[in-house]
């Protein structure tokens, strides 16, 4: 009996250890990667990075034109996304909670969720490319958009679900129509929620480099033109890093952090929108 | 049709209210109807697109080995192989890991620690997957190349049977750094996920075990794992979807070789990684296809991977009885 309890004490012993270190190797690998990011990407980052274009080989330059491209397609993706992304996720919600539909959307949108992103590239260049006959920026948005429905729909589903029914009850006991009760009522119990989701889906399509590989492609000087092939943060990073010039892979890795930075800022300020909520 | 006829009832149809109310109502749907559409969309664009492969190579494309831009023969076995297999090594690590974070993080951690530690797993999460391929390519494939690969194969690679796996030069890009890069990616993903199933678990269901005298081991292994062990399951496919279709955490250091060897140190190639390396450059429409064609592959791959998780994942949620 004893030695059993002793052999018990041990293997629990054993495995606590164990699980200990596999979170103290976990976050130890992971900070090193961050450590290493922001050590490499601190030692590039200076004005230039900000005011001058993706230079050539062996010259001084900068991201500008990486940077405002990849602004300018977020914001876009974003524009189209997100009204897409919250009608869905309120169909969902409201007016076809109960139906068959939403059943299947809510699978397919889970699918789209985690679908890998290149194949929203490779769907994007079959239908925006090809019939277009060349790279643009504007194809780069939409399959940016097609990342983002997905987080809206879900995290807009989600928010609307919690609001209670009796919240809704009252509204159209006043006489108000359901769209209005939607809009005032719903919306704005739900509304903390529903700017997290879009601001996560901006972290996540920040970052995302295969669906812009061949839709927005690159670009080494500065455009605003949507009908043209645009540079972006992500795809300047890949071509620099995997180039032999010592320049371009510094620009990489400033790169690479600001959009770490941007990724773990807009995660954070979109915990924040939470929490504020959770306390008043 | 829409959803809305049940608030237009009692001939107010014509009232201002109500045909607001149905144009909203009919938007929502339209919206809605987008989202499915899109899904729909990705799968008949890429069949369409990977036609002429198939049309050309038959149920041979995913067989062969050989892809030659050259003399126009392609086959997707290789970039099969390699996805197949880094997910394979990725999870290897990253679930056993992963789930040691997760019982750590709900047993042993400090409290004081547990939310900040917890968020910032989560935060990892979010890292997109391209911080991961620049710090494999310039930091992990030479460590490899210079430190682990040699030991790899002076110990293991001398064994019989296995040693096979470990055999040839160091090259430090290759099979098994890729598929130790996308461990480490997903690694954050598993571990909040894992977290966050465990905290479903009833707080009485462990007070009961530890009344009846559970070491802690003993409650997670035949308490908390098994009462979510199908939702477990359903967050480990969703990881495995991730690591099947990433690309840039694999595609600087995979080595982008169309061929299947035995040695995970050698070089490979994963589908994602053979589309985003190849894609601008096939020049004809057959290599075009060809690549569609990958693409369509690992669409169905990762689409029957993810739609098991979404199963297993929802069965947990009918018994928890949200």
């Amino acid at each position: 009996m004893q030695a059993r309890m002793t052999r018990r004490k041990a293997v629990n012993a054993l495995m606590m250890a164990l699980s200990t270190g596999a979170a103290g190797l976990g976050l130890l690998v992971l900070a090193l990667i961050l450590a290493h990011l922001i050590f490499k990407g601190a030692g590039a980052l200076n004005l230039a990075v900000f005011t001058q274009d993706t230079p050539s080989p062996n010259d001084v330059g900068g991201l500008r034109n990486a940077i405002v491209g990849s602004l300018i397609m977020s914001v876009i993706a974003v524009a189209i996304g997100t009204p897409i992304g919250i009608l869905a996720g309120t169909y969902m919600a409201e007016y076809g909670r109960f139906t068959k539909l939403t059943k299947v959307i809510r699978f397919v949108n889970d699918i789209l969720l985690s679908a890998p992103s290149i194949i929203v590239g490779l769907f994007v260049y079959q239908m925006l490319v090809v019939t277009l006959g060349h790279f643009s920026a504007l194809a780069g948005s939409v399959a940016l958009a097609i990342l983002v429905v997905p987080i809206v729909v879900r995290t807009t589903e989600d928010m609307l679900l919690l609001v209670p029914d009796t919240l809704r009850e009252a509204g159209l006991a006043m006489g108000a129509p359901r769209w209005l009760v939607i809009r005032q009522i719903a919306y704005k119990a739900a509304r903390a929620g529903m700017v997290t989701g879009v601001l996560l889906a901006i972290a996540r399509i920040s970052g995302e480099t295969a669906p812009l590989l061949f839709t927005a492609l690159s670009n080494n000087f500065f455009s605003a033109d949507l009908t043209r092939p645009m540079a972006s943060l992500p795809i300047t990073i890949f071509q620099f890093a995997l180039s032999p010039y010592d320049n371009w892979q510094a620009l990489a890795w400033a790169g690479a952090l600001l959009i770490t930075v941007a990724v773990l800022a807009l995660s954070i300020i979109a915990r924040l929108v939470t929490s504020k909520k959770d306390k008043s | 049709m829409t959803a809305t006829t049940d608030y237009e009832s009692g001939g107010r149809a014509a009232h201002p209210a109500a045909r607001s109310d149905r144009v909203f109502g009919t938007l929502t749907l339209a919206a809605a109807v987008i989202v499915l559409l899109t899904l729909l969309g990705v799968f008949v664009s890429l069949v369409m697109g990977a036609w002429p492969a198939f049309h050309e190579f038959g149920a041979k494309f995913l067989v062969t080995e050989k892809w030659n831009p050259v003399t126009e023969k392609f086959g997707a076995l290789a970039p099969l192989y390699g996805t197949v297999i880094t997910s394979v090594i990725a999870m290897l690590i990253a679930v056993p890991v992963g789930l040691g974070i997760a019982i750590f993080l709900t047993e042993t951690c400090p409290r004081p620690l547990r939310r900040p530690l917890g968020i910032a797993i989560e935060l990892l999460a979010g890292i997109p997957s391209i911080i991961y391929g620049i710090w494999g390519l310039f930091v992990f494939a030479p460590f490899m190349q210079k430190v682990v690969q040699p030991a790899l194969i002076a110990t293991l690679g001398k064994l019989p049977l296995i040693g096979d796996l470990f055999a040839g030069p160091p090259y430090g890009i290759g099979i098994l750094t890729a598929g130790l890069i996308l461990a480490m990616m997903v690694l954050p993903f598993i571990a909040s996920l894992a977290r966050d199933i465990f905290l479903t678990v009833p707080d009485m269901l462990r007070e009961s075990a530890y009344g009846l005298g559970m070491t802690r081991w003993e409650v997670n292994r035949h308490i908390v794992i098994p009462h979510v062990r199908t939702a477990l399951v359903g967050g480990v496919m969703l990881a495995l979807g991730r690591a099947l279709g990433e690309t840039m955490a694999v595609t600087f250091v995979i080595g982008n070789a169309h061929r299947i060897t035995t040695s995970i140190l050698q070089p490979g190639t994963t589908i994602s990684a053979a589309i985003a390396n190849e894609f601008t450059e096939a020049t004809t429409p057959l290599y075009t296809a060809s690549l569609v064609a990958l693409g369509l592959v690992l669409f169905i791959l990762t689409f029957i991977v993810l739609a098991a998780a979404q199963w297993m994942l929802r069965r947990m949620k009918a018994k928890a009885g949200v």
